[in-house]
């Protein structure tokens, strides 16, 4: 007889879901009545419809044109981020020790800057490169190369690039050390056989093997450097101009600086709609991993 | 009123009414009559929850895309494209 189901044990998830609704849900329900009406301050609202959405998404508008600068600036930020990270990421997995005393320290080593508080890492590196006092900074113009990312913004992007692709390149190297370790030795051994090379090894079992852990890198990267704020905000402050004000730090000016609450309510939605798409194919891809591992379990049983 | 902090209006509490209820609907159906994940067009298994998310995301952005490039044609235009692709999620994928 099939035993009758008991759904109690839910009533205990209230307490989080209470939690959720006050951190969570109704402040995103706020949002959403925001972004339709638009305020002059002392909680008075006007109705406004669908107005900052429209004008939001019309590039030749005030609001729109912001937003889509800041929305090129941000997809551009992750661009570099992931086009540098992952590489860096697979190079540095594959230098790693595989045994021995080095693979702690390597380990540990790596995991330092992941340790670190993002509002610490922008501190760090923006007295690090400073020109009068820091030392990369100082370094840079004793090399006679004229580096102020405080008033030049081609410094100040190279300076928002570096400092997250040394916060989070860690990341990428840790998750593909796991993937490569997770690789069966007969798989190299077979390449011996073969006599295939490094390079030849990497394209066909390494590069292949990392399929999964390299998506979910890519997915993790975009999404973090896509919502960053912080780091980029305490070096440079969303400048020299406008020049690294990235999505985020345009929104807060928006709602908290101009206390325009409709305007950035409706950024702030189709910012979310964004990052809630890339989460359902981090979702998707990842739990079609374990499906797909589930059945290729059941069927290895099978046979 | 004790709600004013939250700038409630009549049409965004029929929103979220709207999106309650169908939250609710979905939970009783759970209940009711349990289903398994499927494979649909998308290739990924998806159970009702999965493409109710996936309509109500694709809805959104038809409705910000309709906004940006239908100019002043009216809103429901979108809501019909949404309901058609809604229909095509819970149906196909």
């Amino acid at each position: 007889m099939a035993k009758p189901r008991d759904d109690r044990a839910w009533v205990l998830v209230l307490p989080v879901l209470l939690l959720v609704a006050f951190s969570a849900l109704i402040p995103m329900m706020t949002v959403v009545n925001y972004s339709v009406q638009d305020s002059f301050g002392n909680n008075q609202f006007f109705w406004n419809g669908t107005g900052w959405f429209r004008e939001l998404l019309d590039p030749a508008t005030e609001l729109g044109g912001r937003f889509f600068d800041a929305l090129w600036r941000t997809l551009l930020f992750s661009a570099l981020c992931l086009l540098i990270e992952i590489p860096l990421g697979i190079a540095v997995a594959l230098t790693l020790p595989r045994r021995g005393w080095g693979v702690a320290v390597s380990l540990v080593v790596l995991a330092l800057p992941l340790l670190i508080p993002w509002n610490v890492v922008g501190t760090i590196w923006q007295v690090f490169a400073r020109r009068d006092i820091g030392l990369l900074g100082a370094a840079v113009n004793g090399l006679g190369i004229d580096y102020n990312y405080a008033q030049d913004p081609l410094a100040a992007w190279v300076t928002v690039v570096a400092m997250d692709v040394w916060h989070w390149t860690s990341l990428v190297v840790l998750l593909c050390y796991a993937g490569l370790r997770a690789i069966p030795d007969a798989y190299y051994q077979a390449a011996k056989v073969d006599g295939a090379g490094a390079w030849a090894v990497f394209r066909a079992i390494q590069l292949p093997k990392l399929r999964r852990v390299l998506t979910i890198a890519v997915l993790l990267r975009f999404m973090d450097s896509f919502m960053i704020y912080t780091e980029p905000f305490v070096v440079t402050g969303g400048g020299p101009g406008n020049a690294t004000t990235f999505l985020s730090i345009d929104l807060v000016k928006l709602a908290l600086g101009q206390f325009d609450l409709g305007k950035a309510a409706a950024m702030s939605i189709v910012y979310n709609l964004i990052i809630l798409t890339v989460c359902w194919v981090f979702f998707a891809t990842t739990t079609r991993g374990q499906s797909e591992a589930v059945q290729g379990t059941a069927q290895g049983a099978g046979r | 009123m004790a709600l004013d902090w939250m700038a409630w209006t009549s049409e965004t509490a029929l929103f979220f009414a709207l999106l309650f209820a169908t939250l609710a609907a979905m939970t009783a159906l759970a209940i009711l009559r349990p289903e398994t994940e499927r494979v649909g067009i998308l290739g990924l298994p998806t159970t009702r929850g999965d493409r109710l998310f996936l309509t109500l995301l694709g809805a959104a952005f038809i409705h910000l895309a309709w906004l940006a490039l239908a100019g002043e044609a009216p809103l429901w235009g979108a809501s019909l494209v949404s309901l058609i692709y809604g229909a095509a999620m819970f149906r196909w994928a």
